[in-house]
């Protein structure tokens, strides 16, 4: 095909040093999770010893508990109303305040997260919130709702309207309309949203140290005190089982988009 | 009225949860940031004042109002300390996008050459890294990185060094750390830009006579332009205000704009030059974050 | 809801009481007119349709042909102006509410459901019984020979498989009036005619009333038995296909359907039934006088090429014929094989330049013209048709 040969070696040559520069090393990150040596940079042969110090870690597990409750709700909620935003985007054609909307969803994905934090801190301090799991909840989702919500107006964006009207000629009203043709065909967006969201949150180091409160430390704030006072095999550990638990649900996830899409790949039985 | 309006009636009440949560939780925390930095420092909890009672009734809170100064704004232009912070977060910001650009460029453009099918695993092997945690990426590199870590040992092992070099607690390091975490960020909008492009300009160009090199000056990279835009404010603005990596990897001597806002904050328990550093640097990011947000809206909504 | 569906069949329908009275039309289209901006995408069309016909609307793209067929489907709401359908005005009802159906250009097949649940989409919103809706899909898929595909998605399907799962879900319900936008467009020119006969077909077998949008002319020749040409919102010409091309009502019209040959008139002098019309590039024809007097405006003759004659030394006289003959002397300038027929271009002595069209009857023609020779192109005064320029 002509197409192949328009990939020249150094095309090659990139791609080939760009993939190992960005996976290598997450994979050295995982095989040394394994080592049995105490000091981090001797092969001490493979073990499980450092994943049976983090499960009789008490405050790592706690840690990983809160992380992964408030990674939940402030997902759900997120794509509720980043799928609702998407909406408004996409299919509310011009209306009042619509730059202004639009700017609010658009500059948390690249606004400084020490200003997203700090703002937000000062908030629940003026409305004399207890800060904990709820904080910290209502501030992933004021973030990560945006990248919900980029990521399904794009989708609606590039969905065919005429789809739409079809619906509507054979006899729906516009919200039925859009509820049985529009929303099962931007479900593998929605469910993309929600898998950005969850590990965003996740993943989340600076807004969660503004805005939780003292007893209520998230698992990035555990490791990032740790990491801070040296390495330690443990923390190997912990990141490997947290790359898992992000593989899985991506897994899970895009098994579950393809199920709900079923379309494309799977050739007409002739 | 038109098969467009009949949508967006209901469309735009979609509107409201989304409007309302934003306003509360992104637009007025700004109203906050803005009246503590022109609040005194105080000891007490929480540490400023003059702290409003709504319920204190308007003199109050007129009076309230008369005590805001620009105090913490003059301590900042005043004190090298932040001036320095800021020219360094730019600096560290310009050479962090240009080194990104570079690098990520002729990724995205491999990628764009490749045969459709493996486009979409390349962009899956661009994108997994991204979901997992920033934090452990960080960590991972201070696991090659430090004083015996893989790097050194891998160097000595071939006698390239005689001993082990310095990497963590550098600039090096923080560069390595700040393309590693951004990469992504760069190459998928470069990417779009690269593979929406018609293959046959490319093709008329060599037709009419241009050698390969000047086929990617003359009509490819002039073409990429919105993509190099969008991967350059997508890295550029984050970079400025980061903290968890120069924090982590670069040296403690000469501090990033984020570090000293957060060692205000945490360290110094100063909220009011803390809010006054988020608005400067807010005031520094407001153009390239309005760019930003033009390119994403007509990325988006102009199809 | 359940009187957005008429449950009888069409041929019944055409009986019922939701029928125009006798000689009524069904869609009456009073001064309809849309404007997107500043831009007037239908200005002020008037239309009447009866029921069982199948119309074309015909115009170039931008012509507002699409706006109008929208506007009937409810997608647009016209701004000014009625649509009457069975005599009740529907120009400011919804889509949903309308008892019609369109077939779009893209098909617009939902591709998360299979051709069964597309065909049975419409008649699920309407509250139909289960058993019913099962009926009429079974019965809607082997009218347009689907039979065994029912359980595909639309992306299993091939472009004129997904073209008939369109049409099968359009008419599921049965509507009153069937819009179809440019349904063949997206199918090869062989796929293209089979399907233009199906479409005759199933239109009559069905007695619906069909109305169609295209830009290919031929098309609408072939399937329509009244064609509305569209040109800039308006709507220059309603005619069934033969008037429509033998009578054009204006130059722009003449000049869309068709080849045609015009010649600038600039002296006219009546001659009993007959126009002596003086011409810049033909030099003097004679024409039948036209049926709407000629006034003193600028005009042109216009002649198809295919009525032109051509021969080495003259019009040939047929026996019994007295009419005069208009002779035109000139020389091939530029030959056309197109298979069937073949286009000569001739230079005329008097400046101007004719077409003409003439059959390849003969597989061997040893006596075909060739470049530069000298020829003489003529034909009759009732071949030709006057026009105001």
């Amino acid at each position: 095909m002509r197409k192949v040969s328009r990939l020249s070696r150094f095309n090659i040559a990139s791609l080939a040093l760009g993939l190992a520069f960005l996976y290598l090393p997450i994979l050295i990150l995982v095989i040394y999770s394994f080592n049995a040596s105490r000091l981090v940079t001797v092969w001490g042969g493979w073990s499980l010893r450092w994943y049976h110090e983090f499960f009789g870690d008490r405050a790592m597990i706690e840690a990983s508990w809160m992380s992964l409750r408030v990674a939940v709700a402030s997902a759900t909620i997120a794509t509720l109303i980043g799928t609702l935003a998407a909406v408004a985007l996409a299919r509310g054609e011009r209306f009042r305040g619509r730059t202004l909307f639009s700017g609010m969803l658009y500059a948390p994905l690249v606004m400084p997260e020490v200003i997203t934090g700090l703002s937000l801190l000062l908030l629940f301090v003026a409305l004399n919130a207890e800060r904990g799991f709820w904080t910290v909840t209502i501030a992933h989702t004021t973030l990560t709702m945006c990248f919900v919500a980029v990521v399904v107006q794009s989708r609606l964006g590039s969905l065919d309207r005429s789809l739409e009207e079809a619906a509507m000629d054979l006899g729906c009203a516009p919200v039925r309309a859009f509820l049985s043709v529009t929303l099962p065909l931007i479900a593998p967006a929605i469910v993309a949203g929600w898998m950005l969201a969850f590990t965003l949150s996740l993943d989340d180091l600076v807004i969660a140290s503004f805005t939780t409160g003292p007893g209520s430390a998230t698992l990035p704030i555990r490791i990032y005190s740790e990491v801070r006072l040296g390495v330690k095999p443990e923390i190997n550990a912990i990141c490997t089982l947290v790359i898992a638990l992000i593989a899985v649900v991506i897994v899970i996830a895009s098994l579950a988009s393809k199920l709900s899409s079923s379309q494309g790949e799977s050739a007409a039985p002739l | 009225m038109s098969a467009r309006r009949i949508f967006a009636r209901p469309a735009r009440f979609a509107a409201i949860a989304p409007y309302v949560w934003m306003a509360l939780f992104f637009l007025v925390p700004f109203g906050f940031v803005l009246k503590i930095s022109l609040s005194q420092t105080a000891i007490a909890q929480p540490p400023y004042e003059p702290v409003f009672h709504l319920t204190a009734g308007w003199t109050a809170i007129r009076a309230a109002f008369a005590a805001l100064g620009f105090d913490n704004f003059r301590l900042i232009a005043s004190d090298d300390l932040y001036l320095f912070a800021y020219l360094r977060s730019l600096t560290v910001a310009v050479t962090a996008t240009a080194l990104l650009l570079l690098i990520g460029y002729p990724i995205a453009y491999g990628m764009a050459r490749l045969p459709k099918r493996w486009q979409a695993v390349a962009m899956v092997l661009v994108i997994v890294p991204f979901w997992t945690s920033f934090l452990i990426r960080i960590y991972a590199w201070i696991n090659i990185l430090q004083h015996d870590g893989l790097l050194n040992q891998i160097l000595l092992a071939l006698h390239l060094v005689s001993e082990p070099v310095v990497w963590l607690s550098t600039d090096t390091a923080m560069y390595v750390g700040i393309v590693y975490s951004y990469l992504p960020f760069m190459i998928l909008p470069l990417y779009a830009t690269l593979a929406k492009m018609e293959p046959a300009l490319e093709e008329a160009a060599s037709d009419l006579g241009a050698p390969r090199w000047q086929v990617f000056w003359l009509v490819t990279f002039p073409l990429s332009l919105p993509g190099v835009g969008a991967g350059v404010l997508l890295c550029f603005i984050p970079v400025v205000g980061e903290f968890v990596i120069p924090d982590l990897l670069a040296g403690s001597n000469s501090l990033m704009i984020g570090q000293t806002l957060w060692l205000e904050f945490f360290t110094n328990k100063d909220w009011p030059v803390a809010s006054s550093a988020a608005i400067v640097l807010l005031v520094v990011l407001l153009l390239p974050l309005l760019l930003y947000e033009r390119l994403q809206r007509r990325q988006l909504e102009e199809r | 809801m359940t009187d957005e569906l008429p449950r009888t069949d069409a041929a019944a329908d055409a009986a019922g009481d939701a029928r125009p009275a006798a000689g009524e039309p069904l869609l009456r289209i009073e001064g309809v007119a849309k404007t997107f901006g500043t831009f007037r995408a239908v200005d002020g069309v008037s239309l009447d349709i009866k029921a069982g016909e199948f119309f074309a609307l015909l115009g170039p793209s931008g012509c507002g042909k699409t706006t109008l067929l929208r506007m009937l489907a409810g997608f647009e709401a016209p701004d000014e102006g009625r649509i009457l359908l069975g005599g009740k005005d529907i120009a400011q009802a919804l889509p949903h509410k309308r008892p019609i159906n369109m077939m779009f250009q893209n098909y617009a097949l939902f591709p998360h459901l299979t051709v069964r649940d597309n065909v049975a989409f419409g008649l699920r919103r309407a509250g139909m019984a289960r058993a019913d809706i099962a009926t009429r899909v079974a019965e809607m898929v082997a009218l347009v020979k689907l039979d065994g595909l029912e359980k595909r998605k639309p992306d299993q399907l091939s472009g004129g498989q997904r073209q008939r799962v369109a049409l099968a879900r359009a008419l599921a319900r049965r509507p009153q009036l069937l819009l179809l936008d440019e349904p063949l467009a997206a199918l090869d020119k062989k796929l293209r005619e089979n399907t233009q006969g199906e479409l005759m077909e199933l239109q009559r077998r069905l007695g619906m009333t069909f109305i169609i949008v295209t830009h290919d002319q031929e098309e609408a020749m072939t399937m329509a038995s009244r064609i509305g040409v569209m040109n800039a919102g308006r709507l220059a010409q309603v005619a069934g296909p033969r008037e429509l091309y033998e009578a054009p009502r204006s130059r722009w019209i003449a000049e869309f359907v068709g080849d045609i040959n015009l010649f600038d008139a600039e002296s006219k002098l009546r001659d009993g039934h007959r126009l002596v019309i003086g011409t810049r590039d033909a030099g003097t024809l004679v024409v039948a006088e036209p049926r709407q007097p000629v006034g003193e405006s600028r005009f042109s003759v216009a002649i198809r090429p295919e009525k032109i004659k051509l021969s080495r030394r003259g019009p040939v006289r047929e026996a019994g014929h007295e009419t005069a003959i208009n002779r035109l002397d000139g020389v091939i300038a530029d030959i056309c094989y197109l298979g069937g027929t073949t286009t000569y271009k001739v230079k005329l002595d008097t400046g101007g330049m004719v077409q003409a069209s003439v059959a390849n009857s003969a597989r061997l023609d040893v006596d075909a013209y060739s470049l530069n020779q000298q020829i003489v192109a003529w034909f009759t005064p009732d071949d030709c048709v006057v026009l105001p320029s």
